[in-house]
């Protein structure tokens, strides 16, 4: 086995590893810290790494930086839970509010591919109304993104990552047939079907990013059921493994285990490099363009730790929205106990899903909500039963036992955005001596309603299973969203459609934050539709001399 | 308890494809963790013991898994959950104090340390840390029913489900690369997998798991 990915940087000496060929090494061109780059990126996950290939494509010279490791998941991934927590941002965070969030696996990765190296692989779009969902649905904020452009992203993002799904996906306008064949449903998955039908609602096979057959050298998916905690065989198509590729054979460098904790910015206000951590020693590299691509709590922890006396708010924040309107989506989730042996540790977690209530406008409440299939591993299903009922002793060990036989729905509900949920800088200072996120969040009345609704009908559909011992997971939260908004102006925005700052023309914010409302989906497809949207963007607009 | 799956042992399968060796070394590596106390001290480590003893009660027919070794080495190699409630100090110090605390609750309400109570009694306890009950003056600002339930429960429930003797109990798969699995409908299974008793026909099932590997 290689050497440790976590003792020091493995993309240095002008080499990067082959993620796939154990021990083997891909060329990677390397830049000089004292002459500006055109571009650096902050972050390689589902937003930084399909710009920095988008842009080296287009002959811009990119610079992407990870706090995280490179690593080489034939040989660094095990078959396990626990030890797999490696992948997570786990350093520290303070969390408050109402509702104080869930952080580290469940929302976020430290490594090269980001988060995408453990997400779940779940690829959906969003419903075209919610691009539209204050004029349109009356409730959130509009984005400044159309979406039939949208659309054609969606579907390059699609075929980039080789999207196994249906053949025909019943919800939203047509859509091209995806790359892959749906991947064959497993025992959750088909109760979860069984359920809809009973209802009188449809569902479907879940699009996601493993493929269904060989692609280039990733072999297909072999159902082994860890995919959030790693693919060990390179099924799972995550930016570590395709984006990431791209962009060093397109000329990109990535830097690893390198840690930015501050922006420059110069007297006349332009961002002009970034002040970064690597082997124990800060450096500095100039740049041209600044991308920061770090997710909803590290994107505005970073704006705003590069305050200065003329920006003394923080980077981009003459609105005074960075760090504010953090979102996430709802999560809860129905549990019961079948008959039959389920087995739900076989395959991804969640191969069927039922967008019905994404697409119904008659609900008493804003948004829109899906629900999938669920397998979760024992300690997730351990942390479920004292979480969501208060099990410990043997209590607990007697219920642990019916795990083959445990069945399950959890939604992905859209949460408004508010400005009270937000993060701030806190006192406490992390390993690199940088001031940690201070995540505040609470439900808001809209939430509680739409959870309660969801429970309730997902309950509706394992009794119709004939699931019993029927419980509900009411607490639980996932994918963040928010703290950079996109919009039409400086006043009620950060950034531009382009994810360009208003305040700032060489900065640039390119993730989740930029979401004005967060969908009842996954976020994971329309973060990289925007990064290859804004990459395109981006060469147009050098091309007219705007940039 | 029955035996759910009888005879089943999923280290049976650690010289077969559902094993690599990154997942050989991790496992190996958590079945030699040091049994000894490296960051908890004689009296800490005590009611540690006493503690997992009751959140998580192991059957006395088969070696238990040293739950406050690993409680201990998650605070030793300070490995952290990515996260914070602000009303708990950070893990270690909320580890020292909340077991600090409890020892004063078990002095007080019954006159002896946490560990020499019975369990019904230590239950009790458990009890109302869980439901924020227990407010004495060790606990500082720290709120019990915090600590119970991002301290206490998932450092030692987690602890217990990720050792290979939680697996065999509850019928669970195990490492599963590069093999995977085959049979994904409702009521199949691979021959690699735990085969469980249905009435009357434990000898089957034992059978079964003896071939699984």
């Amino acid at each position: 086995m290689s050497a440790d990915p976590f003792a020091a940087p493995r993309a240095a000496a002008g080499r990067a590893p082959d993620v796939f060929k154990p021990g083997a090494w891909v060329q990677m061109r390397q830049f000089s810290e004292d002459e500006a780059v055109d571009f650096v990126v902050v972050g390689t996950g589902a937003g930084g790494a399909p710009l920095i290939a988008g842009l080296a494509e287009g002959g811009f010279s990119v610079v992407g930086f990870d706090a995280g490791p490179y690593f080489r998941p034939l040989e660094d991934f095990a078959s396990d839970e626990m030890e797999q927590d490696k992948l997570y941002w786990n350093d520290p965070r303070v969390v408050d509010g109402a509702n104080p969030l869930t952080m580290g696996g469940k929302n976020s990765g430290k490594a090269v591919g980001g988060s995408t190296v453990h997400f779940a692989m779940v690829s959906l779009r969003f419903r075209p109304e919610w691009f539209k969902s204050r004029s349109v649905l009356g409730y959130g904020a509009d984005w400044p993104l159309d979406w039939r452009d949208m659309w054609r992203y969606y579907t390059k993002a699609e075929r980039a990552l080789s999207i196994s799904g249906p053949m025909h996906y019943p919800w939203g306008p047509k859509r091209p047939a995806y790359p892959y064949r749906a991947h064959e449903m497993n025992g959750a998955a088909v109760l979860l079907a069984r359920g809809c039908e009973a209802m009188g609602i449809a569902w479907t096979q879940m699009p996601l990013a493993t493929v269904s057959a060989p692609h280039g050298a990733s072999p297909p998916c072999v159902y082994r059921g860890f995919c959030r905690f790693g693919c060990s065989t390179n099924a799972k198509q995550s930016q570590l493994v395709t984006f990431i590729p791209r962009a060093l054979k397109a000329g990109a460098e990535i830097r690893d285990l390198a840690m930015v904790g501050r922006i420059e910015t110069d007297a006349a206000g332009q961002a002009t490099g970034v002040h970064y951590i690597r082997e124990g020693r800060w450096r500095f590299q100039r740049a041209r363009n600044v991308v920061v691509a770090g997710y909803a709590i590290e994107t505005p922890r970073l704006l705003l730790a590069s305050a200065t006396a003329r920006y003394a708010d923080g980077l981009a924040n003459s609105s005074g929205l960075v760090g504010k309107n953090l979102m996430t989506q709802s999560n809860q989730a129905v549990f019961g106990t079948m008959q039959e042996e389920v087995r739900w540790y076989k395959g991804p977690p969640s191969l069927s899903i039922t967008e019905h209530w994404n697409y119904d406008d008659r609900k008493d409440f804003s948004g829109g909500y899906c629900w999938m299939a669920q397998g979760p591993l024992p300690i997730e299903w351990a942390s479920i039963q004292t979480g969501s009922r208060g099990l410990w002793g043997q209590a607990l060990r007697d219920e642990m036992v019916k795990y083959n036989h445990q069945v399950g729905l959890k939604m992905v509900g859209e949460m408004l955005p508010d400005e009270r949920n937000r993060v701030t800088l806190d006192d406490e200072v992390d390993q690199y001596g940088l001031r940690v996120a201070r995540v505040t969040y609470g439900w808001g009345d809209n939430d509680k309603a739409m959870i309660q609704d969801a429970l309730g009908q997902m309950q509706t559909s394992l009794e119709a299973v004939g699931a019993r011992e029927i419980f509900r997971q009411e607490d639980d939260t996932c994918h963040l969203a928010g703290t950079a908004r996109m919009g039409f102006d400086r006043e009620t925005s950060v950034v531009n459609a382009d994810c360009r700052s208003w305040d700032i023309p060489n900065l640039w914010v390119c993730d989740g934050s930029v979401f004005p409302t967060t969908g009842g989906v996954n976020p994971s497809l329309t973060i990289t539709a925007i990064a290859m949207r804004t990459a395109d963007r981006i060469r147009a607009l050098a091309a007219r001399g705007e940039l | 308890m029955t035996d759910r799956y009888p005879g089943y042992d999923v280290l049976a399968k650690r010289w077969t494809q559902s094993w690599n060796e990154q997942t050989r070394e991790v496992i190996n590596a958590r079945l030699a963790t040091p049994r000894e106390p490296r960051f908890f001290d004689a009296a800490e480590w005590a009611t540690l013991g006493a503690v997992c003893d009751r959140i998580m009660p192991q059957p006395g027919d088969r070696p238990a898994v040293p739950l406050p070794a690993y409680v201990d080495f998650k605070m030793h190699e300070g490995l952290l959950d990515g996260y914070r409630y602000a009303a708990l100090p950070p893990q270690g110090e909320a580890w020292r104090r909340g077991l600090a605390a409890l020892e004063d609750e078990a002095k007080q309400r019954y006159g002896a340390p946490f560990h020499a109570l019975l369990g019904e009694r230590q239950d009790t306890l458990l009890r109302s840390m869980q439901s924020g009950e227990l407010n004495g003056e060790a606990w500082g600002a720290m709120p019990s029913a915090l600590f119970f339930a991002h301290r206490v429960i998932p450092d030692i429930t987690h602890a217990y489900y990720a050792h290979p003797v939680a697996w065999n109990e509850i019928g669970f798969g195990g490492p599963a690369s590069p093999r995977g699995y085959v049979r994904m409908a409702l009521d199949r299974r691979d021959p690699w997998e735990a085969a469980e008793a249905k009435p009357g026909d434990e000898a089957r099932a034992r059978r079964d798991n003896d071939r699984v590997g």
